[in-house]
């Protein structure tokens, strides 16, 4: 187990330094393939040709692309130095470099937004694999009856309608309309009450979306399992209906949704664009939003590196859980 | 409808029409050494890190308008056989000659002449017919693939092949689904016959039918047989269709053949203890013989890894006859009788080949346990009947010659080959039923 | 279908319709009805059988003859897997050591299963959870039933594997389905199957997953056990081959019926059904000199949704057009006894007579 888990982080890392390379190509070489110079829309297009040129040395652009990798990882691990034009700035241990727009250091911006983007995921989180595996499961025990076939209904309008829509739905209901809740981002540090009243709006907006997901996938795999053998041995050895599905159907379902889980959770925290913009949360999402809007390509490339980072990590996860739940992948 | 009559001569279909350059009984297919070994693989590199030896090295014939069956247990390699003969695999290494030509490592292009002469029918009929087209358009398939326009149009052709598995010509455009398990192993048939092939290489052509219909795909084959002259190489489990359908039968066993031999031979008087056991353990349906099952051969424990198979001769791990030559040695598949190769030290119903190698193995003492004593006692009495039929046989032939056949009688006194005495010293009496003088005592003790 | 109603109580059987068996379990007009979107699947369709302790029941029949769900039914697992509306449907009279099940109160009947009643099946490997070692299921199996801890009852199977012939039970308890081999797989389920010592095992089709040398273990094993605990065995199979060499009785089913039934020899050596004459005559046999041809029954076995009318073997019987006034077509065949005082039933139109110089004139010298 261990030597597995070693191997697979020493994978993830490989992975790691693969992803940055080829961010760090679509980011700094396609813009010059294109005829945009950085240095120019870092300064701004009227910018005189003196300060571009300060700007350029200053940011290392006039080096070859693998010393600009190799800078972008020092950056990264023991910080580095921008010196240039006579202005030297020191940028300290994870540096991901200088916004172009703000000109401010892109480590701050991501620590700040991380929270809001993580808070909103897991709580999320909690919230549709709570009621879409519940849903999902009663749905597939009672086949064919009301419950079933309106569970599923509000499954199909939870997959089909857009999150701006639902999102937007409750804000005028819930905060504009009855007063009851408020979106707004609170930090957790400002009192649990605030931030988690905060939350809820946009916690069920997106777990309404994948809650329907899981459901119908939960349904679907609990409906197969149930028809597995194993399933019948269960219930010939005598044991209870409840215990049956408990034990023994519901093991078996975990090992898709968890697979599921590993990827979504990934992709959310990498910034759940949809439902941040429509509550105003000051979250990852939000930030890369604007910085495609801005062609700031620091932040962009920073976002991607912890969007990577957060997919592999999951997924890291969810292999494990994944032997832990099925012995079968039990690898050494 | 899919009444099991006569099959009706076929007109030999004109575009579709090839010149029969093998006469019945000449060598088609040729086979020496072959083998197919799939790679495992594990790690970041792919460091390939074993092989699955499924097929190890093995050799036999097939002559024009026999049938050779080939049974074996699950995993002993007889399916990979087959789809390296049809060279939908490649083999590691080997040779495939089909009519002469070398068609071990021929690519896509150098086989589709071939592909015409050879055809292959799959065990599961459900999937191996795609259920989105027409079995006219399945049927006639092989026709567009080879570019080949029978006389009478394609349509006319693939209703005259349905007519002959017995199928109504009128369903042409029905699909898969519409037929049942026998029916559409009909329509596999059909499909394999249209370009009226030369070896038709059938990988458990019945085991997914029930019993009845079973009968019915059996006869229709060996009607076909009969009627078109075809060549089977007839790949199953089930020992009794396989004595059924054949004229010579391989037994394999780990990638092996250990005996390869007329039928008749075969279930009468097995050589290799495998197919011995393998015979005895089908059960038989007479329930008079309920109480009489002594004769069966119970082997002890799992067919070995093929990942890592046992050194010198693979069966002896589950052998109750294995001496100290088995783990070491590899026997050669030799013809020890006309008509009857077998790979094996220490055989059935022959002399014994390694008479100077006695000492049982602790593995080869347990299994015995499960052997009964009748059954020991017999084979030990035939082999000792065999051997002294041999020594008469020789010393009429001349003295001299005789030095490896005459280990019965001289195991026991000092004239015999230092090794075999002090074996038979040392093991004690009635052990050893491979030893042919010590198994008739024994057979009198009881 | 309207005969159906006239032929509900099992005529001519030996017990007839007292409701006090002397049988250890009794199945009196059993049928399971399906419905599903293209008709009402009649997999078994007026059933009645008896069983004693220690003997053993074979049911032989093709794929669809209503002989797997016959045994679920009788396990109480036919609407296992079905949720929703459409249930199964199930009538007749189960009796188990003097309890009716169908009746009986459903917590009642699942307390029976696994410790009076149990159940091997086909492929253990998919019969097993993956996800649990071969230890900790029969551990379930064993707690269900009994108030032992967790210890004791892990004691119980290590015995339990020992006595099914697993070589190092100790170690082996902690191993996982897939780590076994097929043979040993099946080993595990009948161990799975005994902890409770059940008075009634059901072996569905138990060897046809498995190898030639390995099904030979398996049955001898099955056999074995059976002495040893006396049960009563009903083994479900297709293959003539395993019926012979396990069963006293032998059951053979078609389209959901019994078409006849007696003693294993009789049903052998005298068999009184067109459709059992087929069978035999299907199969290469190896104990007999080499058969020129087989002699396959005609035809596939019927849609359980459209059963033929009349005998439901009709439209396959060589035999069909013998019996006077178009009878096969419209009148449903009961099972009659073959000879007065024996135990051997048919149910076929042909009389006793035809029947019997058939098989001695036609059939059995071809076999």
């Amino acid at each position: 187990m261990l030597a597995y888990l070693i191997r697979r982080l020493f994978a993830a890392v490989v992975m790691l330094v693969v992803i940055v390379m080829v961010v760090f190509g679509i980011f700094f070489l396609v813009p010059k393939w294109a005829g945009v110079d950085i240095a120019t829309s870092f300064v701004g297009k009227q910018a005189d040709p003196a300060a571009v040129e300060a700007v350029r040395q200053k940011l290392g652009l006039a080096e070859p692309i693998y010393v600009q990798v190799w800078e972008f990882f020092k950056g990264i691990f023991v910080g580095r130095t921008y010196a240039g034009g006579g202005d030297v700035t020191q940028c300290a241990a994870p540096c991901f470099g200088y916004s172009f727009r703000s000109e401010q250091a892109i480590w701050p911006v991501l620590t700040d937004r991380f929270p809001v983007t993580l808070s909103l995921a897991l709580g999320a989180a909690v919230l549709w694999l709570l009621f879409g595996v519940a849903a999902g499961v009663l749905s597939a025990l009672k086949r064919g009856t009301l419950w079933d076939r309106g569970a599923m209904l509000v499954a199909l309008a939870g997959v089909s309608l857009p999150i701006y829509f639902t999102g937007l739905l409750s804000l005028a209901v819930f905060s504009y309309g009855l007063g009851w809740l408020d979106a707004e981002y609170v930090p957790f540090s400002d009192g649990i009450g605030t931030w988690f009243g905060g939350m809820i709006l946009p916690w069920v907006t997106l777990a309404f979306l994948y809650a329907a997901m899981y459901a119908r996938i939960t349904r679907a795999t609990m409906m197969e399992i149930l028809g597995e053998d194993y399933i019948r041995t269960a219930r010939a050895k005598g044991l209870r209906e409840g215990v049956v599905i408990r034990k023994h159907a519901m093991r078996s379902t975990m090992t898709p949704l968890l697979t599921m889980l590993g990827m979504d959770l990934g992709a959310l925290i990498g910034g759940a664009i949809l439902t941040e913009t429509t509550f105003s949360l000051p979250g990852l999402g939000q930030a890369v939003l604007n910085a495609i809007k801005n062609q700031d390509l620091p932040i962009i490339l920073g976002v991607t590196l912890i969007t990577s980072v957060a997919v592999l990590i999951a997924n890291l996860v969810v292999d494990v859980l994944y032997a832990v739940i099925d012995p079968r992948v039990r690898l050494t | 409808m899919s009444e099991d009559k006569a099959v009706t001569t076929p007109a030999k279909s004109g575009g579709a029409t090839l010149t029969r350059d093998t006469a019945p009984g000449e060598v088609l297919l040729k086979v020496t050494g072959l083998q197919k070994h799939f790679p495992i693989r594990k790690g970041l590199l792919q460091r390939q890190v074993g092989a699955v030896h499924a097929v190890d090295g093995i050799d036999f014939e097939v002559r024009s308008g026999e049938t050779l069956g080939v049974v074996g247990e699950s995993g002993c390699g007889k399916s990979t056989m087959g789809r390296l003969i049809t060279r939908l695999l490649e083999p590691t290494a080997g040779k495939v000659e089909f009519e002469g030509q070398d068609i071990t490592h021929l690519g896509v292009g150098g086989m589709r002449p071939l592909r015409r002469d050879v055809q292959m029918i799959f065990q599961d009929p459900y999937s191996s017919l795609n259920p989105r087209h027409t079995i006219g358009t399945i049927v006639g398939a092989p026709f567009r693939l080879q570019d080949v326009t029978p006389a009478g149009g394609i349509k006319k052709e693939v209703q005259r092949l349905l007519g002959v598995v017995g199928l109504n010509p009128e369903h042409y455009n029905r699909y898969p689904h519409e037929f049942s398990g026998g029916q559409r192993q009909r329509i596999g048939i059909a499909r394999a016959l249209a370009l009226n092939p030369k070896l038709v290489v059938a990988d458990e052509p019945v085991s997914a039918l029930d019993v009845s219909i079973q009968a019915q795909v059996v006869n229709l084959l060996d009607d076909l047989q009969q009627e078109l002259g075809l060549t089977y190489v007839i790949i199953a489990h089930d020992l009794s269709v396989v004595r059924h359908v054949s004229d010579r039968i391989a037994v394999m066993y780990l990638g092996k053949i250990v005996e390869l031999a007329d039928r008749d031979q075969l279930y009468k008087s097995p050589m290799h203890p495998y197919t011995k056991a393998l015979l005895s353990a089908v059960p038989i349906p007479d329930p008079r013989r309920k109480e009489a099952k002594s004769e069966r051969i119970l082997l002890k424990g799992d067919v070995p890894s093929p990942i890592a198979p046992p050194s010198g001769c693979r069966f002896h791990t589950r052998c109750w006859k294995a001496t100290q030559i088995c783990t070491t040695a590899e026997p050669p598949l030799v013809e020890l009788r006309p008509g009857q190769q077998v790979a094996c030290h220490h055989p059935e119903n022959f002399e014994d080949q390694q008479p100077q190698d006695t000492v049982l193995l602790t593995v080869a003492k347990e299994a015995a346990e499960l052997v009964a004593d009748e059954v020991l006692a017999e084979s030990a009495q035939t082999s000792a009947a065999l051997a002294a039929e041999v020594r008469t046989d020789e010393d009429a032939a001349g003295s001299g010659t005789g030095e490896a056949a005459e280990p019965a009688a001289a195991a026991d006194d000092a004239t015999g080959p230092a090794g075999s005495t002090e074996s038979a010293g040392s093991t004690g009496p009635a052990e050893e039923p491979d030893e042919p003088a010590k198994g008739d005592a024994k057979g009198d003790d009881k | 279908m309207t005969e159906l109603s006239k032929t509900g109580a099992a005529v001519g059987e030996p017990t007839g319709t007292s409701p006090a068996p002397t049988s250890f379990l009794e199945v009196r007009d059993l049928r399971v009805h399906f419905p599903t979107d293209d008709g009402l699947v009649k997999s078994v369709d007026g059933l009645s059988f008896q069983l004693e302790k220690g003997q053993t029941l074979g049911i032989v029949g093709e794929s669809g003859s209503g002989k797997s769900v016959t045994s679920l039914g009788i396990m109480g697992l036919h609407t296992a897997g079905q949720y929703g509306k459409r249930k199964a449907r199930i009538s007749g009279e189960i009796w188990l050591d003097g309890t009716e099940l169908l009746t009986a109160d459903p917590d009642h009947v699942r307390k029976l299963r696994g410790r009076n009643m149990a159940m091997i099946f086909q492929d253990p490997l998919s019969a097993l959870h993956p996800y649990y070692t071969i230890g900790q299921q029969i551990v379930e199996a064993y707690r269900v039933h009994h108030d032992v801890d967790k210890k004791t009852a892990r004691r119980r199977a290590v015995e339990m594997l020992d006595r099914v012939g697993i070589p190092q039970p100790d170690k082996r308890v902690d191993s996982y389905p897939h780590e076994f081999s097929g043979g040993m797989r099946q080993r595990a389920m009948i161990a799975m199957s005994l902890v409770n010592n059940p008075e009634l095992l059901i072996a569905d089709e138990p060897t046809t997953a498995l190898d030639v040398t390995v099904q030979a273990q398996i049955l001898d094993l099955i056999r074995d056990l059976q002495k040893e605990f006396g049960s009563a065995v009903v083994i479900i199979t297709h293959d003539l081959g395993v019926v012979a060499e396990l069963a006293d009785n032998i059951l053979v089913m078609y389209g959901g019926r019994c078409i006849e039934r007696g003693p294993a020899e009789k049903v052998f050596y005298e068999p009184r059904h067109p459709y059992t004459w087929g069978l035999l005559g299907s199969m290469p046999r190896l104990d007999r000199e080499q058969q020129d041809r087989l002699i396959p029954v005609k035809g596939s076995p019927p849609s359980l949704i459209n059963v033929p009318s009349g005998c439901a073997f009709h439209p396959r019987c060589p035999y069909a057009d013998l019996p006077k006034d178009n009878a096969t077509r419209t009148v449903r065949p009961e099972l009659e006894l073959t000879e007065a005082g024996s135990r051997h039933w048919a149910a076929c139109h042909l009389t006793t007579e035809q029947r019997e110089r058939i098989w001695t004139e036609e059939i059995a010298p071809k076999l």
